[in-house]
């Protein structure tokens, strides 16, 4: 048969001489590369008390930003969720009313807002396409759960605190 | 069809004379009288200039927004001498032997990318508020012709927001003057109650000291109307045209012909529109207790899912003609259906069960969901 490369080694299926048979060098050979180990650089670190940098294009959990005057920005144009690939991002517009001027910047604001971290491919499309500067994706990554539910992320985890008025929003489970 | 209609007519009156008209180069016998929009229509495809204010089934409109100028290089045989300035098509009719550039006349291309942005000069970035965002005519137009920025810097024309009656809302902020609503509600309705006041600048789309229009056909001014200026306050705020789905649907109904689109959320109907045609004309007016009233899916026998072109964004989600595999796991499981760990309805709080947006008459408001942990 034709080989591929010239790199093909012969196999050496000569019998073991005595040297061999004893195994102890070869033992102390691995035990070398072993120890040589100990004195190099750690590949790990120990999370969750350290934590590497991101880096500063990461794309990470999602937040809904507010405005200098700590208005939701979100105007529920839907940009978002026709861009995402995943199909992860839903929601549903109501009219601002006279006196909640204070809450929403503009007259038209999503009442309901989810992302679904379970479909979500974290591809940045929401970012992208959205053009009330309301979408961002943060440096940090969705944080485990035992239920699946608890990746459906609403306005309440999403929204960053009003600098403003802080909430006293207690977590759901 | 249009011109298998033209030949069966030219064998059936054979004195009756023909023009033969240019148009890009492609030639089309249209009867005398025809604009030469309306000879365009009939090659299609690429070389009919777009209209915003013409509308073939309203009488007189045409002529004011300018974005189907075209350049007449030959004005007819027995005068062939090219017409001094670009014409509007949608008013010019044609004459033997005209030739007429529109997408291969480089003049007529940067002319109406001018018009274009006279068009915007007023007209608000509010698309991710507007309700017409989608299928806007504006937005097409300034899309496929129009320059990415604007060079104006002065301050805009703003007007407050009116309702005029229970289900109109009018922005004459976004209104860009094409009077199409104003000669629907001239045509279509037996009185009229909205025009246009003031001049040039200062003109604006009102009713005599806010008069509600009642009137059975008044609703279709939301149709014609090319940009969000007329909206419907039903289905305002509602969803965003592209994430519903749209059937053509049949109703009996004694005032109109009963045709219209659904637009649908699952079985919630958010919204009626007429059928409009390729050139987004309605094919027939419908009335408004079809428009405002039959939000419930009992009253409408669905006809089958509406042909949205490919390059909508409407048809964006929709997969058409997509062949859903059989699900094979109950088979293989002796009849037991899959266990789901978890299914997003009951977890998800849009579209809850409580609130059903197609019963709000009117847009949604805060009261209307309920405060999930604090937040709206």
């Amino acid at each position: 048969m034709q080989t591929l490369t010239n790199r093909a080694q012969p196999v050496d299926r000569r019998p073991m001489t005595f040297w061999e048979k004893m195994y102890l060098p070869a033992i102390a050979k691995g035990m070398g590369i072993t120890f040589k180990h100990i004195f190099k650089k750690k590949a790990t670190i120990s999370y969750p008390e350290e934590k590497r940098p991101f880096s500063p294009v990461f794309r990470g959990l999602h937040v809904l930003n507010r405005d200098e005057e700590g208005r939701e920005r979100c105007t529920a144009c839907g940009l978002c969720a026709v861009a995402c690939p995943a199909e992860a991002i839903t929601m549903e517009a109501a009219e601002r009313k006279t006196g909640e001027e204070n809450l929403y910047r503009e007259e038209k604001y999503a009442a309901r807002y989810e992302i679904n971290m379970l479909r979500c491919i974290f591809c940045g499309f929401c970012e992208e396409a959205c053009p009330k500067e309301a979408i961002y994706m943060t440096e940090t990554f969705a944080p485990s759960n035992f239920q699946r539910k608890g990746f459906i992320y609403g306005k309440d985890d999403l929204l960053i605190p009003d600098p403003k008025h802080p909430l006293t929003v207690t977590k759901k489970d | 069809m249009a011109f298998r209609g033209m030949q069966s007519f030219r064998t059936m009156a054979e004195e009756k004379k023909l023009f033969k008209v240019k148009i890009d180069n492609i030639t089309v016998e249209v009867e005398p009288g025809t604009t030469i929009l309306n000879a365009a229509r009939l090659i299609g495809g690429d070389v009919v200039p777009p209209a915003m204010c013409y509308y073939s089934k309203l009488q007189g409109s045409g002529g004011k927004c300018r974005t189907c100028l075209v350049k007449v290089s030959k004005g007819s045989d027995a005068d062939p001498r090219p017409m001094p300035k670009l014409v509007a098509s949608c008013r010019t009719t044609v004459m033997d032997g005209m030739e007429v550039g529109n997408i291969t006349s480089p003049e007529v291309l940067d002319a109406r990318k001018g018009v274009v942005e006279f068009l915007l000069l007023n007209h608000p970035l509010d698309c991710p508020v507007c309700d017409q965002a989608g299928e806007c005519d504006l937005q097409d137009l300034s899309y496929e012709h129009g320059v990415s920025a604007t060079r104006y810097e002065f301050k805009r024309r703003t007007f407050d927001k009116i309702d005029i009656g229970d289900h109109i809302k009018l922005h004459m902020t976004r209104c860009i003057l094409c009077y199409r609503c104003v000669f629907t509600a001239d045509q279509l309705t037996n009185k009229r109650e909205h025009g246009i006041l003031g001049r040039g600048d200062a003109s604006e789309i009102s009713t005599y000291i806010q008069n509600s229009l009642d009137n059975d056909f008044i609703g279709n001014v939301i149709d014609v109307c090319p940009v969000g200026a007329l909206t419907d306050r039903t289905a305002r705020f509602k969803n965003r045209v592209w994430f519903l789905k749209p059937v053509d649907a049949k109703c009996e109904c004694t005032k109109c012909s009963g045709k219209a689109v659904l637009w649908l959320r699952g079985d919630e109907i958010f919204r009626v529109t007429a059928r409009k045609d390729k050139y987004g004309e309605v094919e027939e007016f419908i009335c408004d207790t079809c428009r405002f009233e039959r939000k419930d899916p009992k009253d409408w026998t669905v006809e089958g899912p509406r042909k949205v072109s490919r390059h909508s964004v409407i048809s964006q989600g929709h997969y058409v003609g997509v062949h859903k595999p059989d699900e094979t796991i109950a088979k293989v499981m002796d009849g037991r259906a899959p266990k789901l760990l978890m299914d997003i309805h009951d977890i998800s709080e849009v579209n809850m069960p409580a609130v059903d947006l197609s019963k709000i008459d009117g847009p949604a408001h805060s009261n209307d969901f309920p405060k999930s942990n604090g937040v709206q």
